[in-house]
């Protein structure tokens, strides 16, 4: 065990799976020996060379599109697209070759990719900068999304995003990079589509992911000095994404609350919230919430962007009306 | 007659039985799909066999191809089983892609296809990512991706270039110029000195050629691709060629010059080479015997797939992933 920052796991999880299996490769914008935007691939090329840490062009859809062709033909590349927003620049090759190759081919090959575009605002990145774009690849049939919210689950899901011989769309929170936690470096592979629940409660069962997480664990105290109990489960994966243990839980508290920093409508949240209804309809004791971004472009100016922000105040009171019944 | 870079009358021969064998496949195809026995988009390669029979002809069996949209020839070419493909363009249990991908969508990674694909030029780029996984694994293959005229004006296209000769890949680029981007003419939306012009300006040794002479196809090819498999870095190949037929099976062409139409059969690659071969040494019955051969493989390849059944339900939901993969729930 050691204490280490989320962008070191990364590296770490990286490294381990680059020594372990030598058709591991990572390729993108800067990550030679600059060492990637947050240095997590930090000294890297020195150690496994050019050939496996590839800087390259600003040439999104080629980094893509050369990463499936070199997928499917016996590496496991890991791509670096920088930001979510950039990988708006590769979505052709996301949605119509990585998703599709093995389904449309009739499962010749698969297509073992990871594709990582980190999400979320990041201290006035503005509106090109700081979008979390993970439901528009929930949405698509043949990806896995993933969304790590602790240095742990940043070591051990990426291990898992590298071992799997789906394509993962691999989403890192920018506000997350320096956070610090405990990491075991020996950690296996973490299981993909498992939950955590990070908070036990009774009252109320919250959902988030990513970035959110530590707001929601403060709202939590928050609601915990009220006297209302919040059970905090850190989704991990979006897809696939743990009923079970989501149901579970609104099955014990009667009441499901999602956070996610994304523009509420269409998120992710209201997949969820929408499974939760049409199952556990009987046994909620009231209508699900969910709290998210307004629809707009994020703004650069602070104040505008503080209020595109969902704040722990606001998690807290959302809570602790839900369990008041008004 | 001796022919350069280790090609013989044999070896040519043996090209012209491929272009027989990607005609007589595309003749079925694109009728069959304009009598509604054929479902989507079907791409005739009518009029450009001689471009995948000399590019592959000097390919081993190790080499990767990509393709584009109208790519039946290139498998063909490659050595896919026109049976398979057959059972794939009519949907049915037993495609080369179980039925799930159709005409714009055949690979036989068996055979180093790497597939057709139904979007312009994004099979290019997984052609340069194919090379860049032959140079990690030290592998013994080259790539080439074949493309038309109208993914030049794409911007993966464009990267594609400048990647591969920045990192030196092993791949030969083909372009296979119709003149055509679907419905329109090439030239009325494209700027500049030209295709060549363009592969040269990333520092890509291009060589320019009739692409409906088999010979010259052949001979530029093996010429390529040796420099390719000799670690030379990328080359470039630009072979003109006609699209006897509209974009799609079912595009009429209206907006073709009748006369431009009629002048395709002066340039078919297959009467070309026929001339050719006549003239050195084949006898007018062996190539008679050729071409009933590849129609009654086609015909017989045909009539299994007509009678062929579809795949079953179950295939819905098989290959769509490992995690978290679809279900009725």
């Amino acid at each position: 065990m050691g204490v280490m920052t989320y962008a070191q796991a990364a590296r770490l999880a990286l490294h381990q799976e680059m020594q372990r299996d030598p058709r591991v490769w990572a390729l993108g914008e800067d990550i030679g020996p600059e060492g990637g935007v947050a240095g997590q691939y930090l000294d890297l090329q020195r150690e496994f060379g050019r050939n496996r840490i590839v800087d390259t062009p600003i040439s999104e859809s080629t980094i893509m599109g050369s990463a499936i062709g070199a997928a499917i033909c016996g590496t496991r590349p890991v791509v670096e697209l920088r930001y979510a927003d950039f990988g708006l620049c590769a979505a052709d090759e996301i949605v119509n070759q990585a998703a599709k190759a093995r389904y449309m081919l009739g499962g010749q090959v698969r297509v073992p990719v990871v594709i990582r575009q980190p999400i979320g605002f990041r201290e006035g990145m503005a509106a090109q900068h700081s979008q979390s774009t993970e439901a528009w690849w929930v949405h698509i049939p043949g990806l896995v999304v993933v969304a790590p919210a602790t240095p742990a689950d940043n070591h051990a899901l990426l291990k898992a995003a590298i071992r799997s011989d789906d394509p993962v769309i691999y989403m890192e929170h920018k506000e997350l990079w320096t956070s610090t936690g405990e990491v075991d470096a020996e950690a296996a592979p973490a299981a993909l589509g498992r939950a955590a629940i990070r908070r036990e409660g009774r009252d109320l069962t919250l959902v988030t992911w990513s970035g959110m997480l530590g707001d929601c664990l403060a709202a939590a105290d928050a609601a915990q000095a009220q006297g209302v109990s919040i059970e905090v489960i850190d989704l991990r994966t979006l897809w696939p994404w743990d009923r079970d243990t989501v149901f579970d839980s609104v099955a014990r508290t009667g009441r499901l609350l999602v956070v996610h920093q994304a523009v509420k409508v269409g998120g992710f949240g209201a997949e969820i919230a929408a499974e939760v209804a049409e199952h556990l309809f009987r046994t909620l004791r009231c209508a699900p919430r969910r709290l998210g971004a307004p629809r707009t472009p994020v703004p650069y100016s602070q104040p505008l962007e503080a209020l595109c922000r969902v704040t722990p105040a606001q998690v807290a009171s959302c809570a602790l009306a839900m369990v008041a019944g008004t | 007659m001796s022919l350069p870079l280790g090609l013989s009358v044999e070896r040519i021969h043996a090209m012209y039985q491929r272009m027989l064998l990607m005609r007589a496949f595309d003749e079925h195809a694109g009728n069959a799909r304009r009598d509604n026995r054929l479902r989507g988009s079907v791409h005739e390669y009518i009029g450009q066999e001689a471009i995948a029979a000399g590019v592959c002809a000097v390919l081993t069996e190790r080499d990767y191809i990509s393709s584009y949209h109208r790519g039946h020839g290139h498998c063909i070419a490659k050595g896919a089983d026109p049976a398979a493909m057959m059972l794939e363009i009519y949907g049915k249990a037993g495609g080369v892609c179980g039925g799930k991908g159709g005409s714009m969508h055949v690979a036989d990674f068996s055979r180093g296809i790497l597939g057709a694909n139904g979007v312009v030029a994004d099979g290019v780029t997984i052609a340069v990512g194919a090379a860049q996984a032959v140079r990690l694994l030290g592998e013994d293959r080259i790539v080439v991706a074949f493309f038309g005229d109208g993914a030049l004006n794409r911007g993966p296209m464009l990267e594609a270039l400048n990647w591969a000769k920045v990192y030196d890949l092993p791949i030969l680029f083909v372009c296979e110029d119709n003149g055509y981007s679907d419905h329109t003419r090439t030239p009325s939306v494209t700027a500049g000195p030209g295709i060549v012009a363009r592969a040269e300006a990333f520092g890509i040794p291009a060589d320019s050629i009739d692409g409906n002479d088999l010979l010259a196809v052949a001979c530029s090819a093996a010429l390529l691709v040796g420099e390719v498999r000799a670690g030379k870095g990328p080359r470039f190949l630009h072979a003109t060629t006609c699209r006897w037929r509209g974009h799609l099976a079912l595009d009429l062409g209206l907006y073709r010059d009748p006369q431009e139409v009629a002048g395709h059969a002066a340039q078919d690659p297959i009467a070309r080479i026929t001339t050719w071969l006549l003239g050195n040494g084949v006898a007018h019955s062996t190539l008679d015997e050729d071409a009933t051969v590849a129609s009654a493989r086609v015909a017989a390849a045909a009539a299994i797939a007509e009678a062929a059944p579809c795949p079953g339900a179950g295939e819905l939901f098989t290959d769509v992933q490992d995690a978290g993969a679809p279900s009725w729930a």
